[in-house]
This record gives C-alpha cells, sequence and structure tokens, in this order.
C-alpha cells in the first residue's frame, strides 16, 4: 500500500532514553498518505514517548522523523504544527479557561495570515499593532475562522455547539476530549495523531469516536491512533504496530498481529491487568 | 566558575601583586558566607525536594532567627551554646506553623497556591520583625573571644570556625537523619516519588512538617550567625537571604541537597572574589548573575543532567478556573464618569493625591495583571519596569530637554525593550522559575542603577526633575495631574481590554493554561511572551514616568520589591488577568488603608495578610480570573 501513495510520515531508528529506561527503541514506520495505522501495546510500552518524538515536544536521543520526504527530526513543536502535524494528548490538555470556540481557535492559529503578517523581525510587532487596530481583513478572516469552526463542532452533533461560550473547565471528560479533537482539526492536519480518544468513554460514547475516526479517514486524512480497545483497532485499522518496552514487537493487519505469540506474551505478560484498567 | 572568575580576579589584580596573600582571606570569607547560605539552601533544597515548592519565606525564618539570637544574647544573656539551641528550636517552630496553617490548607489547590502563600507569609513576618522591634539596624555581639589566627598568608576568626563547626554538624546530622531515621527514609522517598510514597503508606503531612521544621532551625540559626558575624541585623536581612539561598539551591539544582550544599560554597566564593576585584556594591550582582545564567543555560542546576524531565509536573492547572463577573459597560462608564468630574466637586487635595496613586498602581497593576494573570508570568520584580521608565523619562527630559509628555512615552517604550529584553531569556521556564528568574532581574536593575553611575548618578540619585507638563502646559494643579493621570490610566485600561478580545487575548491565555498544548499548536513562547511583556512593560514604564515627574526626585530605592508585592496583591485581589479587576484593586489597597486611617507602617503586613486570605478563601480574586 505504500508503494501505491506518497510516504506521509517516516521514522527511521528513533529512540528516546529517559536515563536508565530506553522508553522508545529503535522504532521505524512508514505511514502512507490517507493510511491509518494502529499503535497498541501496554501501558509503559512507549507510545505516548513516540507521538511526542513525532510532533517534536521531545527530541530523539536517535533516529530520524521525516514529514512529506522532508527531514524533521528536531523541529520545535510549533514548526510542526506550521507544517500540518495535529495532535491529541492521552490525559486530554484543553485550555480549561478558554471557551469551546476559544480552544478550537486555537486549534486554528498557524492558519491566521492576515493578522499574522509574514515579515521577519517586526513581524510580531505587526501582529501586535494589528490586533489592536483590527482592519476590516482580519475581522473578515476572524469570521470566516468562526464560522468554519462551528462546523467543526457540528460534527459532534448537539454535543459541542450549545457549549461553544462555555469555558472547556466546565464540560464533562468525554467533551473536553471533544473538543480537543476539534480543535486538531482545526489545524486542517495533513497527519492527525490521536493518543488514546475513547480512554474513559463509555460505549455509547466510543462507538460516536469510532465513526467519526472512520469518517475522517474516509476522506483521505492520515491518522496514527493510540487505542486500547482492541475492537476499534481491527475496525479501523490498515495496519497495527505492537510496542512493548519501547520496541515494535509485531506489525501487520489487525487480524494477523492480534494472533501473534510475542504479541499474546506481551499482554499476558505484564499487560492484563492494564488492559482491563483502560476498558473500565 | 569559581576557577574562571578567580583568574580572571588573578589577572587584574596584577598591579597590587604585594597584596596576594590576601587572595587566601577573600577565600576563607567566601567559604564562610557559603557555608551560611547552605544553611538556607539546604532547607529549601528538602522542601523543594518534597513539595516542589519554592518557599519564598525561608529568608523571613532567617530574619527571626537573628531577631531571636539578639533577645536572647542582648537582653536574656545566655551562653552562645544555648544561644544556638534556643534559635534553632524557635525558628523551628515558626517554620511548623508556616506548613500547618499557611500551606498544608493549599494542599489540593492550583499551583500558583502555595508560591503566591510563601510569598505573603514572608512579608507578614517581615513586618511583624519590624513592627516589633522597628526597622533600624542592631548590634548582634557573637560572644567570642575578639583573636584572628595568622593561617598561611591569611587570618582565620573563632567566629568562622563557629560557622564552619555548625555548617558541618549540620550537614552530619542532617546526613544521619536522611540516611538512619525511619523519618528521614520517609523524607526520601517522598522526594523521589510522592505518589509511590504514599501509596506505600507514608504520612506526607509529617515529612512536610519535619522537612518545614528542619529547613527552619538551620534558617534561623544561619540568620544568627550572620547577624553576629556582621556585629548587626536589620529587617532587610530577609529578602536578600532568601535570594541568595534561592540562588544557591537553583545552582545546585532544586531539590538537591548535596548540590545545595556546593552551590551555596560555589556562590560564597564567586561573591568573595567579585568584590574583591569589583567593589563591595557589586556583591549581590554576582550572585543574581549567576542566578540568570544558570537558570538559562542550566535549569536542573550544575549537577543535572542535562535532558532530565522537567522540574515541573507537565499537567495540572496552574490557575484557579473561574467564571469573571462580566460588569455591564454602561456601569463601567457610569463609574469613569463619575471619576472623571470628581476634581470638580469640593473634595480634598488629599483624596486626589489618593487616588493619584491608586492611578498609578493601576497602570503597573495592568501591566502584571497582564504578565502575570493573562499569560501567567508571575513576575516578582514587576517595579523594575516602572524603576526604567522613570529613569528613561527623567533623563531624556533632563539631559536631552525632550517634552515631559514625550518623555513619558519614551519611558513606556524603554521599559518595554529593555524589560522584554532582560527577561527573554527566562522565556523558556515556567511556574516558579519565573517568579525566581524576574524577582532577581529585578534586583538586577536597581543593582545596575546603583553602580552605573556615569548614566544612573548612582546612589545620589536623580533631582530637578521637570513636572509634568503636556504641550507646553506645565500640570501642577491637583485636578490637571489627577486628570492626566486617570486619562493616561484609562487609555491604557481600554488597550488592554481590546488586547485580550483579540487573537493574542486568547493566545496569551492559552499559553497559561497549558503552555505544551499552546506549542503543539503553533505557539511560539518568545513570541507571546515577548509580546505580553512589550505591552506590559509600556503600561508600568509610563507609570515610572508620570511618577518621576511627579516626585521630582528619584534613586534606586524609589521602585522597590514593596511596590511589586503590591501590585501583585492588587492583581490577586481584582482577578488574574481582569483590567477593571487592576483597577478596582488599586483603588481598594491604596484607598481603604487612607479611609481607616492606617499608619503607614501596618500596610504591609495588611497587604500581606490580604495576599494570604486570598489565596485561601478566593484564589480567583475579587472579579474572577479571565
Ligand atoms: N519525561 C519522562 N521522564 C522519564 N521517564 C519517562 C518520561 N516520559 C515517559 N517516561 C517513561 O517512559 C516509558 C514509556 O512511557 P509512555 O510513552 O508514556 O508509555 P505508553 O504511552 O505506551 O503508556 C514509561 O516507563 C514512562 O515511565
Ligand atoms: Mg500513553
Amino acid at each position: 500500500m505504500a508503494e501505491r501513495s506518497t510516504l506521509m510520515l517516516s521514522l527511521r531508528g528513533l529512540t528516546r532514553r529517559f536515563g536508565g529506561l530506553t522508553a522508545v527503541d529503535a522504532i521505524d514506520l512508514d505511514l502512507a498518505s490517507g493510511e491509518l495505522i494502529s499503535i497498541i501495546g501496554p501501558n509503559g510500552a512507549g507510545k505516548t514517548t513516540l507521538f511526542n518524538l513525532v510532533t517534536g515536544l521531545d527530541r530523539p536521543d536517535d533516529g530520524a522523523v521525516s514529514f512529506e520526504g522532508q527531514d524533521v527530526t528536531g523541529l520545535s513543536p510549533e514548526r510542526l504544527a506550521a507544517e500540518g502535524i495535529a495532535r491529541t494528548f492521552q490525559l486530554g490538555r484543553v485550555f480549561g479557561n478558554l471557551s469551546v470556540m476559544d480552544n478550537v481557535l486555537i486549534g486554528a492559529h498557524t492558519r491566521l495570515r492576515a493578522v499574522k503578517p509574514a515579515v521577519p523581525v517586526i513581524g510580531p510587532l505587526l501582529e501586535l499593532g494589528l490586533a489592536l487596530l483590527r482592519p476590516a481583513s482580519v475581522k473578515a478572516e476572524e469570521e470566516r475562522l468562526r464560522e468554519e469552526l462551528k462546523a467543526i463542532l457540528a460534527r459532534f452533533g448537539e454535543r459541542l455547539l450549545p457549549r461553544i461560550d462555555q469555558p472547556a473547565y466546565s464540560l464533562s471528560y468525554a467533551n473536553r476530549r471533544r473538543v480537543e479533537i476539534a480543535r486538531a482539526l482545526a489545524l486542517k492536519p495533513r497527519l492527525l495523531l490521536l493518543d488514546e480518544p475513547t480512554a474513559g468513554m463509555n460505549p455509547t460514547e466510543t462507538a460516536e469516536m469510532q465513526g467519526l475516526v472512520a469518517e475522517l479517514k474516509a476522506e483521505g486524512l492520515t491518522i496514527l491512533l493510540i487505542e486500547h480497545k482492541l475492537e476499534m483497532v481491527m475496525r479501523l485499522s490498515d495496519r497495527v504496530i505492537v510496542m512493548d518496552e519501547g520496541k515494535k514487537i509485531a506489525e501487520g493487519p489487525g487480524e494477523q498481529v492480534r494472533g501473534d505469540p510475542k504479541v499474546i506474551e506481551a499482554y499476558l505478560g505484564h499487560g492484563l491487568a492494564t488492559e482491563r484498567e483502560s476498558a473500565a | 566558575m569559581a576557577g574562571a572568575s578567580a583568574s580572571a580576579a588573578s589577572h587584574s589584580l596584577a598591579p597590587w601583586g604585594h597584596r596576594v596573600s590576601s587572595w587566601l582571606d577573600y577565600t576563607i570569607n567566601g567559604l564562610i558566607v557559603g557555608n551560611v547560605y547552605a544553611l538556607v539552601a539546604v532547607g529549601l533544597a528538602l522542601i523543594f525536594g518534597v513539595s516542589r515548592l519554592i518557599n519564598f519565606a525561608q529568608g523571613s525564618i532567617y530574619l527571626v532567627g537573628a531577631y531571636i539570637g539578639w533577645v536572647a544574647v542582648v537582653q536574656l544573656h545566655t551562653p552562645l551554646p544555648l544561644t544556638i539551641i534556643v534559635v534553632a528550636v524557635a525558628a523551628a517552630v515558626v517554620g511548623l506553623i508556616i506548613e500547618r496553617f499557611g500551606l498544608r490548607p493549599l494542599q489540593n489547590s492550583v499551583r500558583i497556591a502555595p508560591l503566591l502563600a510563601t510569598i505573603g507569609i514572608s512579608f507578614v513576618l517581615d513586618q511583624l520583625v519590624m513592627l516589633t522591634f522597628s526597622p533600624n539596624p542592631r548590634a548582634l555581639p557573637s560572644q567570642l573571644p575578639d583573636v584572628r589566627f595568622q593561617v598561611g598568608g591569611g587570618t582565620i576568626g573563632p567566629l568562622d570556625l563557629l560557622i564552619a563547626g555548625v555548617g558541618l554538624t549540620s550537614a552530619l546530622l542532617l546526613f544521619a537523619f536522611l540516611r538512619y531515621s525511619k523519618l528521614g527514609w520517609a523524607v526520601r522517598a517522598t522526594a523521589q516519588d510522592r505518589d509511590a510514597a504514599m501509596q506505600m503508606g507514608v504520612d506526607v503531612n509529617r515529612v512536610n512538617q519535619a522537612v518545614f521544621g528542619i529547613a527552619a532551625a538551620l534558617g534561623g540559626v544561619s540568620g544568627m550567625l550572620v547577624g553576629m558575624y556582621y556585629n548587626q541585623i536589620d529587617t532587610a536581612m530577609s529578602l536578600q537571604a532568601t535570594l541568595k539561598g534561592v540562588v544557591a539551591e537553583v545552582v545546585g539544582g532544586a531539590g538537591n541537597v548535596p548540590g545545595a550544599v556546593i552551590g551555596s560554597l560555589l556562590l560564597g566564593l564567586v561573591e568573595s572574589y567579585g568584590v574583591a576585584v569589583f567593589g563591595t556594591s557589586y556583591r549581590n550582582l554576582f550572585a543574581f548573575l549567576l542566578l540568570v545564567v544558570v537558570l538559562v543555560l542550566r535549569p536542573n542546576g550544575l549537577f543535572a543532567s542535562a535532558r532530565q524531565a522537567p522540574p515541573e509536573p507537565l499537567t495540572g492547572t496552574f490557575i484557579a478556573p473561574s467564571r469573571p463577573v462580566r460588569i455591564p459597560r454602561w456601569a463601567l462608564a457610569v463609574a469613569a464618569g463619575g471619576f472623571a468630574v470628581l476634581p470638580f466637586f469640593p473634595v480634598s487635595f488629599y483624596v486626589l493625591q489618593t487616588l493619584i496613586n491608586a492611578w498609578l498602581l493601576g497602570m503597573l497593576a495592568l501591566s502584571l495583571t497582564l504578565v502575570a494573570g493573562t499569560i501567567g508570568q508571575v513576575s516578582l520584580g514587576h517595579a523594575a519596569l516602572l524603576a526604567i521608565g522613570a529613569y528613561s523619562s527623567a533623563l531624556l527630559s533632563l539631559t536631552f530637554s525632550v517634552p515631559v509628555g514625550l518623555a513619558i512615552i519614551g519611558g513606556g517604550l524603554m521599559s518595554a525593550a529593555l524589560g522584554t529584553a532582560l527577561i527573554s531569556p527566562s522565556f523558556r521556564l515556567r511556574g516558579h522559575y519565573v517568579s525566581i528568574a524576574t524577582l532577581a532581574i529585578g534586583e538586577i536593575v536597581s543593582l545596575v542603577i546603583l553602580n552605573w553611575e556615569s548614566v544612573t548618578r548612582g546612589p545620589i540619585g536623580i533631582s530637578g526633575i521637570p513636572p509634568l507638563s503636556l504641550f507646553g502646559y506645565d500640570l501642577i494643579s491637583p485636578p490637571s495631574i489627577y486628570w492626566f493621570s486617570f486619562a493616561v490610566m484609562v487609555v491604557l485600561a481600554l488597550l488592554q481590554a481590546r488586547l485580550l478580545t483579540s487573537h493574542l487575548g486568547r493566545s496569551f491565555r492559552a499559553i497559561r493554561d497549558d503552555d505544551v498544548a499552546a506549542r503543539a499548536y503553533g505557539l511560539s513562547l518568545n513570541r507571546y511572551k515577548s509580546l505580553a511583556f512589550i505591552f506590559g512593560g509600556f503600561a508600568a514604564g509610563v507609570s515610572g514616568g508620570i511618577a518621576a515627574h511627579l516626585y521630582s526626585y528619584i534613586n534606586h530605592e524609589t521602585f522597590n520589591t514593596q511596590q511589586s508585592i503590591l501590585a501583585l496583591t492588587v492583581v490577586i485581589l481584582g482577578g488574574l488577568g481582569n483590567v477593571v479587576g487592576a483597577i478596582l484593586g488599586s483603588v481598594a489597597l491604596v484607598g481603604l488603608p487612607e479611609v481607616f486611617r492606617i499608619a503607614a507602617e501596618y500596610r504591609i503586613l495588611i497587604y500581606g495578610i490580604v495576599l494570604l486570605l486570598l489565596v485561601r478563601f478566593r484564589p480567583q480574586g475579587l472579579l474572577g480570573t479571565i
């Protein structure tokens, strides 16, 4: 499949050590445009750390990340966001004191043009001036974005739209996760990384989320998904990667990976309890 | 680092080579002073280790220790060993009280709360000491014979030996406690992983108690020893001790106890050699420069491996979530109109004067509420921005005959530019570290003003600053000054309110709420923190500029830490980031003490108590966080 379409993301020998612990150990991965790959593995396997390396929140000790053919290893998260990489966080990191709309507007930050002229050196001062003066072009851009973002929020049905002006801290847990995903979509990402989007959700909410991810995939979005709920993984993934203790221990279509003895052992060895935990 | 300054020092010493022998003296002095810092810094490290808190009240305990020592020696005539025990026990009791009533109630609140609480406690303790003993310096005799022994090329006195002995003994006792006692084991376990320790049944409250008690005992003894060393104690010691202790602790690596000792000795030596080469008035400058360099290059301290996990947890809210109180526009317009026509009524000069002070403080609070509230950088050195604006405006009008109105704007711009440039190396710091860095930068600014005589006229200060004037008309009558300052404040407030509704407002608040998520969505921390400091620096600089022309005389102490803390209290009172709240808070904190005729010396005490009560009972302030 990777041969048919263009390569979106490619990791080579990606490694991150914390003291004596190798959290991510020489991971190779190729993600083609429009593909959805799931990463599964017991807690502490290094999945989130891998996301941090891809999104620039952490820097690898070794190895390389390339995005759409460019080497982006060690670039700052701001730069990578501007390149079109968006992510959600495992523990949910919405901006608690910002309204739902403002949270999503921050997601669209990299797409602001009128208010952020690309002028070197004095660019930031112009931005300050434009923010205060707000000429017609700036107002129009803001209005256009707001309308567009309402359409994104509408993807969650009546969950978020009625709460558009409420501060995010006042939302339910599941709604905060939804705001996070809406914020990521607001960036118009070329690559979307979802870190356990259904953690802590009940079966109905999980099914809704699964439907949304399936829609996004159908629209052609390239997605890297960390998920514990195997049923969802099996339904959505083009390929599944299994990590344990930082290493990739299996890779392939869902059904094949599921039966792999190494995977079963990894889960039996130290993952069973955690899987039950996250299913609860 | 000590090596580098030592060689630089010997280089410039070459002309007076015959005094090379005194190097040993400077080294001994550096080690002794370092020993004293270590007693403070070890306490800070212990506290940081178990509760990730920088205890800004540590210097106040040191101050309390010095004065208890004075009472014991001068009034009770206790012998030296008993004096030490009395001071250690009394200081430990103060530490336990702080832990039990100041911090334990805040255990489950947002992370900014304990930080603000220790600041408030520090002000309350300092003021209580000042009210009890008067601010005048006192002599604290050491009760030791005044002899000095020749050692190599230098000399050493019995007090030096005492300090070294106390330092070593405390280190051994502490080591034994941490290593061999059950409680000491619990302290180490908590420092390593608080959650795991709690799961293993460690009583975290007891650990906190132990740590605060020990830290306070060491700090108190340290204050007493320093008082004896210089044979003088005064209330200014407190802030200096906190700053030095924090410098040493951060240099050694926050929470690292042996690191704190080494950091302290290093700091003592750097200072001592710095004094040897450049003179006494540079002592503190070296300490704070060392701090800023370490914070910027190795925020985890000299001994941490370069890429450790960040010292603060990545998640968790820093400020209290709240819904701001919405005040209708017409009500604000009516209030503004009321204040605008006030001088037409027969109000006394005194009332106008009080409100002028409130408007000046209001501008500073607007600045701080943007920086500390909207973008979450709790600055403790904000008065430095006033000073930069005041000096710039005064010098522009005096030296270059710039019209006062323009000079004030120049002061604002200077404050925006210089303030932002000075703080920018600290933009990657978070939480408590920002507060330390701003505190240090504030001190550096005031020390540069003191020492850069060719420009700032040094300790003499600047006098004969022309009065406020606008378009050639002098503003001398109280109503005209009132209107001028009120109008400037209103304009700044309107601009800031407009800024908050722009994309920058939400970007700033996003960075405050979660800087990691903000970066993941393309917000550059450098860019937006700079813009916040530029905007806020301008408002503070304008306030300082107006003040300079009002006072007609300023010096390096006109704008001090007390103003920084007052502004912070105003900001917390009004609600973080809340523009109306900043102004309301300023009127309240300047006006109410006047209404109730509270004597000046009690005011700081009351500000401190107000800050503590707010943190405890209404952390979102009167009008709520925006
Ligand atoms: N900043 C950090 N410092 C030290 N160790 C870390 C850090 N982040 C993650 N780890 C460790 O790396 C390992 C992998 O963690 P993580 O990537 O969160 O796993 P997963 O997401 O698969 O559950 C864990 O053992 C974790 O404790
Ligand atoms: Mg994870």
